[in-house]
């Protein structure tokens, strides 16, 4: 149990998504303009993080590993089919999201009103595929430890985009010189937002 | 089928090749437009989650850029031949599955003949599938353009984001370790004078700070690009 909230807590604050590995910046630039998209975007992230992660750890230790064919037969145990693993993991990240629009559009069309133009967007958003790798790297014993990392990092990813989000809406307001306004300013405030995050790296678990 | 196919491959190649010059002025205009004015990563907003990661370093910045370069041109070319045969519902997907093929032939290069940068990118190439340039040039220009014009724009794009990568490699390897591509640049009475490298460069959130002065850099030459607010 405590191994799992170490995890928990490790993805959420010390391996943040964006501040740590910069994954899905596109969209956390692209989207963080108001408070609220942004945690219509954020929640869809969580969502899918959560659900793709442990089914491609299921593929990859059944399927894909080397000796993983081993349920098949003896036979099969030195077959290595970990150069699919890109292919199989982005099929199954594609086609979940198509289910989890489906799902969600038919048993809750409030939630989907309100994620609906984002939950499309989430196939290619790099956070997600690089949650499944880093799941990969990283060689979980068991499928609910990576269901916890899936969960924490969707979370930190939800609390990098919340925040930036925040700040830009009050940003509007000051006088920031012109070749910085937008962009700029954006990337150097997240620059130091990460280095405010890099002060949990002290943090023993 | 066939007979569907035989009309179609005239078109493809010749039409818009046979009228004007292979590297004709709207053509050079492809190669060289996204290195400055029109670059993917500082105003286009493209393919940023990949470029900061790896920028600790020369080395596999330029292993990144080259690696980019290659699947970009690639998928663009095979994108524009079938670009009249893939049914526009599903076109995502055909995208996906070109680019990721693309991606695993670059990784499987690159663990045969530089296994340590290799191990070095770690999950990042692996990334390039979902990078925001590949798939956004796909849409917006493989889709509805030919063959040879989809290559230029292909390798001039990741032009612009390799130029981009290598600029921020450079200043974090110079400043962070005092080397370039490994090799001490900075010399030794220099340290003996006091001069000390500056740690910070090498974490993470220098990569994002370096890339928000360059874009400021390039929009107080260029005033055009100034966001309107």
């Amino acid at each position: 149990m405590e191994g799992y909230l170490n995890l928990f807590v490790k993805s959420i604050f010390i391996e943040n998504m964006i501040f740590a590995y910069f994954l899905g910046m596109c969209s956390y630039l692209a989207v963080s303009k108001t408070v609220k998209t942004a945690l219509g975007l954020g929640f869809a992230v969580i969502f899918v993080l959560a659900i793709t992660v442990p089914i491609n750890f299921l593929i990859d230790n059944y399927l894909l590993k080397p000796g993983a064919l081993k349920w098949l037969g003896s036979e099969y145990e030195l077959i290595d089919l970990s150069f699919l693993s890109f292919i199989m993991f982005i099929a199954v990240i594609a086609s979940m999201v198509q289910l989890v629009e489906m799902i969600v559009e038919r048993f809750s069309p409030e939630l989907y009103g309100a994620l609906g133009i984002f939950l499309p967007l989430i196939a290619v958003n790099c956070a997600i595929l690089g949650g499944s790798l880093f799941m990969q790297q990283k060689d979980f014993s068991g499928i609910s430890e990576s269901a916890v990392y899936g969960l924490g990092s969707g979370i930190g990813w939800l609390l990098a985009i919340v925040a930036i989000a925040a700040i830009r809406e009050k940003i509007a307001y000051s006088n920031v010189p012109a070749p910085l306004r937008g962009l700029g300013i954006t990337f150097i405030i997240t620059g130091l937002m990460a280095l405010g995050f890099m002060s949990f790296m002290g943090i023993k678990l | 089928m066939l007979k569907n196919n035989i009309k179609h491959t005239p078109k493809i190649f010749f039409i818009n090749e046979e009228i004007e010059p292979l590297l004709s002025k709207k053509n050079r205009a492809l190669l060289i437009d996204p290195m400055d004015d029109n670059n993917p990563i500082t105003v286009q907003v493209l393919g940023i989650c990949s470029a900061l990661a790896i920028t600790v370093q020369l080395k596999p910045a330029i292993v990144m850029s080259v690696s980019v370069m290659a699947v970009m041109a690639a998928s663009n070319v095979i994108i524009s031949l079938l670009r009249d045969l893939i049914p526009n519902r599903i076109r995502i997907i055909v995208q996906l599955v070109v680019v990721a093929s693309m991606v695993i032939l670059v990784d499987q290069v690159l663990r045969a003949f530089a296994y340590d940068v290799s191990k070095e990118l770690s999950i990042f190439i692996g990334l390039i599938i979902t990078n925001c340039i590949v798939m956004g040039r796909l849409e917006a220009f493989a889709l509805g353009n030919g063959v040879w014009r989809s290559f230029l724009d292909g390798i001039g794009n990741a032009a612009g984001y390799g130029f981009i990568l290598i600029i921020v490699a450079f200043f974090r390897e110079l400043f962070g370790s005092g080397k370039l591509l490994g090799y001490q640049v900075i010399p030794e009475f220099i340290y003996d004078m006091g001069y000390v490298n500056n740690g910070l460069m090498l974490l993470s959130p220098m990569a994002l700070i370096t890339v928000g002065l360059f874009i400021w850099f390039q929009r107080s030459r260029n005033r055009t690009l100034i966001e309107k607010s």
